[in-house]
């Protein structure tokens, strides 16, 4: 890519990432330190936010990974389209 | 928090709260963001035509995946079972597919700015303040029906007011849409999906868990009020209301299957506003498609947990069941709405709790964006601009938007209020749909394939035929004709399809036609083909970003469901 590849700050991937990861990590660090009998009684014996919060970690580092491989494109200004309002 | 008063108040704890309050920053954010990206009235109402097909693809269908979809289809899942998938497969995909194959190439190619502006150029100014003003009704009521499940939810859970989190919920979507524009809602609406995904699908595998695996929710279902029928989805009797099985088929295919689902999926610019985003022809025509990809499977993490609730949850099963199916109360008290919000406190732990809080919430606001955003876009381009201030500048409009989104907000506040009469919101919205969005594609259908059809016909057409929806729905209220379950909806949409073809054919022989060169773009045989071509190359390069390939995938995957349900 080129040197102006711009992975802006303002790709929707990066914000999906950030919020999965920090789901993810206080789901995980919930299931592995702070699980209760009880919870695992509740959810038939299922460790929910741990395999939750690991899935989400998993998926946010997908979506950067995706993000790195093909950057956000520059947005293309509207080639006459649309800028123009037609007149009604 | 113990609070031994409500039995339907979840236990959340700190954690949850601090999930919680970590997705709404992230909202307003992306408001404030988007923010910047707007300084042209076109970046505001459609983002400058401007974004990738995955990101309106997802936008689209969670535009749909609001409140009506999450906490309605799960309602009706604990209450039909299995033939609730229709709403997906039958109810939608087809729907989705032509709007992209079939339809977009008019939509994006003619650059109008939104599906009214097309009804105007097509059929002229009366067809289009019937279209524009109904459509702008019906978003204010819709996004009011979104702010009141929202209010209720958050009832359930903090034990406020009512009135104080419709106040709070339509302060927040209002900043980000009067901040960011239709970006701000779409970017927001994909990590709603993201987040709803994130916490239905744990939901669902614990519950399949919690009854025994989908064996054990299969002899659970089986054995209860519904029986099995309810694990198939055809044909669907207990939901159309239909007890012939040949009527029940008959009105799924062509009362939801065609005349409901074509016309809320390919003239609700609500959907439409998401693909006019996408930044070239290409990618216009794949993000109806792309949409098609995960509601296929949006059935699975919304209907089964409906089901396992309707089984697994002490308030919903047994007898409590048999009761509201019977359309009375429950002894327990509870009602099919509140199926997902039952299983969340049985099942999640807390964190996954905050999770599937902020996933809920995160659709009712969505929602409410997408029904605004849409709002704003009609409002002022279609009313505003086309008839009451014309030729200011630019900057004057994108001023106007702002505050007209407000405007909306206030007045969905008060609607919130009407929604909360009706027991199933579910029947409420598709009264609703039925009403405006039934004789729509028949018009626009017509008017797409048939070069002769008169400005006259389009409006006239329009109005019989929502008159007819209306006369249907009045029936039925009325005792006159009863069909229980979701019939009456469906057939009021029949009933306003076939009377718009029927007068807008009777119309179109005794007035005068547009003249040729004023349809050009607008009707099929009058546009080059050259116009309704996609770009094939850079982005929108190879087999896997072309919209009919996609479609065909997509079908085959549908019928396959289908037929193994």
């Amino acid at each position: 890519m080129s040197t102006e590849t711009r992975t802006s700050a303002f790709d929707i991937r990066l914000i999906i990432a950030l919020l999965l990861g920090i789901y993810g990590l206080v789901l995980t660090v919930l299931g592995l330190f702070f699980v209760t009998d009880e919870d695992n009684a509740k959810s038939a014996g299922v460790n929910v936010n741990l395999w939750t919060g690991l899935g989400m970690l998993v998926f946010g580092v997908l979506m950067i990974a995706w993000a790195l491989w093909r950057p956000a494109a520059p947005k293309p200004r509207p080639t006459g389209r649309g800028s123009s309002s037609p007149a009604p | 928090m113990q609070v031994l008063a409500a039995d339907l108040r979840l236990d959340a704890n700190a954690i949850d709260y601090v999930l919680l309050a970590i997705y709404f920053v992230l909202v307003l954010g992306i408001g404030y963001m988007a923010r910047r990206h707007v300084s042209t009235s076109m970046d505001f109402f459609l983002s400058g035509r401007s974004l990738p097909a995955w990101v309106t693809g997802l936008a689209f269908i969670s535009a749909n995946l609001g409140a009506i979809e999450v906490m309605g289809m799960s309602a009706n899942g604990a209450e039909y079972g299995m033939p609730t998938a229709h709403y997906f497969w039958i109810g939608a995909v087809p729907a989705m597919l032509f709007l992209g194959v079939v339809m977009m190439p008019f939509y994006y190619g003619s650059k109008v700015r939104s599906v009214p502006e097309f009804m105007r150029r097509r059929f002229g100014k009366p067809a289009h303040l019937v279209n524009g003003i109904s459509f702008a009704v019906a978003q204010v009521l819709i996004a009011g029906a979104n702010l009141f499940l929202l209010a209720s939810v958050v009832n359930l859970l903090l034990g406020w007011p009512i009135w104080v989190s419709v106040i709070v919920a339509a302060a927040i979507v209002l900043s980000y849409t009067a901040l960011g524009g239709l970006s701000a809602a779409i970017y927001n609406e994909v990590l709603q999906f993201v987040v709803i995904v994130g916490a239905l699908l744990p939901l669902t595998i614990v519950g399949l868990y919690k009854v025994g695996g989908w064996q054990g929710l299969v002899d659970k279902v089986s054995g209860g009020p519904g029986g099995p029928e309810q694990l198939t989805s055809w044909p669907g009797n207990q939901l159309t209301g239909f007890s012939d099985n040949f009527l029940s088929v008959l009105g799924l295919v062509f009362g939801l299957g065609f005349v409901f689902s074509f016309g809320y999926w390919t003239t609700n610019f609500v959907e439409v506003q998401r693909a006019m985003a996408a930044r070239s022809m290409s990618a216009a025509q794949r993000t109806p498609i792309i949409g098609a990809f995960p509601k296929m499977f949006v059935p699975f993490i919304v209907i089964i947990p409906g089901m396992i609730a309707g089984v697994a949850v002490s308030e919903l099963r047994g007898e409590n069941k048999a009761a509201l199916m019977a359309g009375d109360a429950a002894p327990s008290g509870a009602t099919f709405n509140n199926a997902l919000l039952l299983l969340m406190r049985d099942l999640l732990p807390n964190g996954m709790l905050g999770v599937a809080i902020a996933g809920l919430l995160a659709s009712f606001m969505a929602g409410m964006a997408a029904n605004l955003s849409s709002f704003n876009t009609v409002f002022t381009y279609d009313i505003w601009q086309t008839y009451l201030r014309k030729d200011r500048p630019d900057g004057y409009y994108l001023r106007v938007g702002r505050i007209v989104t407000a405007i909306a907000t206030v007045f969905a506040i008060g609607t919130a209020f009407i929604a909360s009469t009706y027991a199933n919101l579910m029947d409420y919205l598709q009264q609703l749909f039925s009403f405006f969005n039934a004789p729509l594609f028949a018009t626009f259908i017509l008017g797409m394939f048939w070069r002769r059809m008169t400005p006259a016909a389009g409006w006239i057409g329009l109005v019989s035929g929502t008159a007819s929806a209306i006369f249907v729905f009045v029936l039925t209220q009325s005792g006159v004709w009863t069909l229980p379950g979701q019939g009456g909806a469906f057939v009021g949409a029949g009933a306003a399809f076939v009377v718009d073809i029927v007068v807008s054919v009777a119309v179109t022989m005794v007035t005068r036609p547009k003249p040729a060169e004023e349809l050009v773009g607008l009707v099929y045989s009058l546009t080059p083909k050259e116009s309704r071509q996609r770009e094939v190359t850079g982005e929108d390069a190879g087999w896997y970003r072309n919209p009919s390939v996609l479609a065909g995938i997509v079908l085959v995957i549908t019928i396959a469901l289908n037929i193994i349900f």
